[in-house]
């Protein structure tokens, strides 16, 4: 019997360990990939025309400075957008509504996780676009707020559930303590319980910008995809390019390793670093704050 | 005796599940050997791969399902995915019938030629541009000038073309579309192979033809172009002058394209890799047929003239 769990052990523990390191590798393999078809870009286009301001591929102008800051405009409004929604929603869902609304609630929220962004797009398109140009009198509808506006909608469920479960594991004990001090409902969520579950409800929010930043199909069917540089506060309320909708239309008829395909992977590189400072700055502040927890309570 | 009645009953299932999968694997060796090229045996089933050009997809299939009802034994699958793709393919040699919606390129055809093949032009139908508008928008002609000064970003409010006072929103293809690409030669550069002018940075490039229609449906600011069999009557076009007579305004019709009044138009293609032979030669020299060209006409494009097909 013995030597027989040993094996299952052994077996079960290297299946185990393989899939760990897998993600490692596929991260890996996916970096090397995108280091190798894109870096040329830099070798082969001049920077001069790489930190440019207009974008035209198909007469060789590959200026990818407005769809940086398009990508980095439409992200940034999508955050602050959701980042009250979400977190709102979640604290309502774990603190304040009764068991029957939070139990229609979290469903809910999980069914709108789960809608495709090509549909949210199609409704992007046939109802937001017309509702905002009339709305706010803009030229047209198909703009970097209506983008934002999508993108929230699509990275609230993510910050929702993220945030709701580091809510709920806050221990009930830290909630009676707010209240036993005499603390109101509203002080105990806001002195007590976030700042308990700070940790999760900042994974939560970069989780949120992960999904903003990555999303491709619905912002590639509402922005406009004009590649404008950004100037001015107006500029929410223009149409803009983002890096994700540039790659997805175009890397289709792009002839492999032209110009055009290895700036396109330059754009990949660009933005897998993105993601890559998004999360570092959320373990650099999660451990940090766990230090200082640590502080406190020894 | 229960039990041998089960397993009889097994063994009749299992003797069918055999049979049938016997019928199928014959029914498969026949489909590949027809693959392999049999010119002498047309009455054996045939396979044409045809691929290319999005604006021409829709024409391509519904001349595909008509030519199967006449002649059963050929199969035809069409797929879309832009001009390049399919000419690519055509060089790859893995189509047999390339669609195009501009002509081969010099590259392609140098890289063809290198793969040992001698791609072979067929003028298949005409398409015109139809520049369209919102039908709330009072404008309804439009000078080349004009409409190139509007899309390189210099005229940018209805009223100075005669209109409301309104900001212009322009719409455009997406740049790997055949469509922008010729709008861009045609209309911006006035077919001048030296100017060097790209649409103005503002122009909103939509993915699809149907954003475009979706867009102007909705929008009075809004100017776009689209192929003439994409227009729905819940836009409006805009007759187009010429530079030589900027006084003559002429509205994108089958009638004006056949004539060549109509400025924006162009030819459509169908390349094969080599001068066609058996099936392909026969449903290319079909396509010329009057009543393939009706089928054209039917989906909105314009038919070639008489003197045209070959």
């Amino acid at each position: 019997m013995a030597p027989k769990k040993q094996i299952g052990n052994v077996l079960i523990t290297s299946i185990i360990k393989v899939c760990g390191y897998s993600s490692i590798l596929f991260v890996g393999l996916i970096l090397v990939f995108l280091l190798k078809e894109g870096l040329p870009a830099l070798k082969d286009v001049p920077l001069i025309t790489l930190f440019n301001i207009r974008w035209y591929p198909i007469e060789g102008l590959f200026g990818i400075l407005p769809l940086i800051f398009g990508t980095l405009l439409v992200t940034i409004s999508a955050t602050l957008i959701a980042l009250p929604f979400g977190i709102g929603t979640a604290i309502f869902i774990s603190e304040v509504a009764p068991r029957w609304i939070k139990e229609i609630l979290k469903p809910i929220v999980e069914i709108l996780a789960g809608i495709p962004s090509v549909v949210l797009g199609f409704i992007g398109i046939l109802v937001i676009v017309p509702f905002f140009r009339k709305f706010l009198d803009l030229p047209t509808g198909l703009t970097a707020f209506t983008g934002a506006v999508l993108l929230g909608l699509i990275a609230i469920p993510t910050i929702v559930s993220v945030a709701e479960d580091a809510l709920n594991t806050v221990p009930p004990g830290y909630r009676q303590a707010g209240l036993a001090l005499g603390a109101t409902r509203w002080q105990t969520i806001w002195g007590v319980t976030v700042p308990a579950a700070k940790t999760g409800i900042l994974t939560a929010v970069m989780l949120g910008i992960g999904r903003a930043l990555g999303e491709t199909m619905a912002v590639m069917m509402v922005t406009g995809n004009a590649p404008v540089m950004p100037s001015g506060l107006n500029a929410i309320f223009e149409p803009v390019r983002t890096m994700t909708a540039t790659i997805a239309s175009e890397m289709g008829e792009v002839a492999t390793g032209s110009q055009h395909y290895q700036v396109l992977f330059l754009i990949g590189i660009l933005l897998f670093l993105l993601s890559l400072v998004i999360n570092i700055i959320a373990s650099a502040v999660s451990t940090k704050q766990r230090k200082r927890a640590e502080r406190i309570l020894s | 005796m229960i039990f041998s009645d089960i397993i009889s009953n097994m063994r009749r299932k299992f003797v069918f599940i055999l049979l049938l999968l016997i019928l199928c694997l014959t029914a498969c060796g026949t489909k590949a050997g027809s693959n392999a090229p049999n010119p002498d045996n047309t009455e054996q089933s045939q396979y044409i791969d045809n691929k290319g050009s999005d604006t021409i997809v829709n024409l391509a299939l519904a001349w595909a399902e008509r030519y199967q009802t006449i002649k059963p034994n050929v199969q035809i699958s069409v797929t879309g995915g832009g001009s390049g793709t399919g000419l690519t393919a055509l060089v790859n040699k893995s189509v047999d019938i390339a669609n195009a919606s501009r002509q081969i390129k010099q590259e392609e055809l140098d890289a063809a030629k290198a793969a040992g093949l001698n791609p072979q032009e067929f003028v298949i139908a005409r398409d015109a541009i139809a520049v369209i508008i919102n039908p709330e928008n009072p404008v309804d002609h439009l000078t080349l000038t004009q409409l190139s000064a509007i899309y390189r970003g210099e005229i940018t409010n209805w009223k100075e073309v005669g209109g409301e006072d309104r900001p212009i929103v322009k719409l455009s293809r997406e740049t790997n579309s055949g469509t922008h690409v010729f709008f861009l030669e045609t209309v911006i550069r006035f077919s001048n192979k030296d100017d060097k002018t790209i649409f103005s940075a503002n122009t909103l490039l939509l993915p699809s033809s149907e954003g475009i229609i979706a867009e102007v449906r909705e929008n009075p600011n809004a100017i776009g172009y689209d192929g003439l069999g994409y227009v729905t009557s819940e836009v409006k076009m805009v007759a187009i002058s010429s530079l030589e007579t900027p006084e003559v305004y002429v509205i994108p019709s089958a009638a004006t394209v056949a004539d060549s009044s109509y400025l924006i138009s162009r030819n459509l293609y169908m390349y094969t890799p080599d001068v066609p032979t058996g099936e392909i030669k026969a449903y290319i020299e079909w396509i010329m047929s009057a009543e393939a060209q009706q089928i054209v006409k039917d989906l909105g494009f314009v038919p070639i003239v008489e003197n045209e097909r070959e």
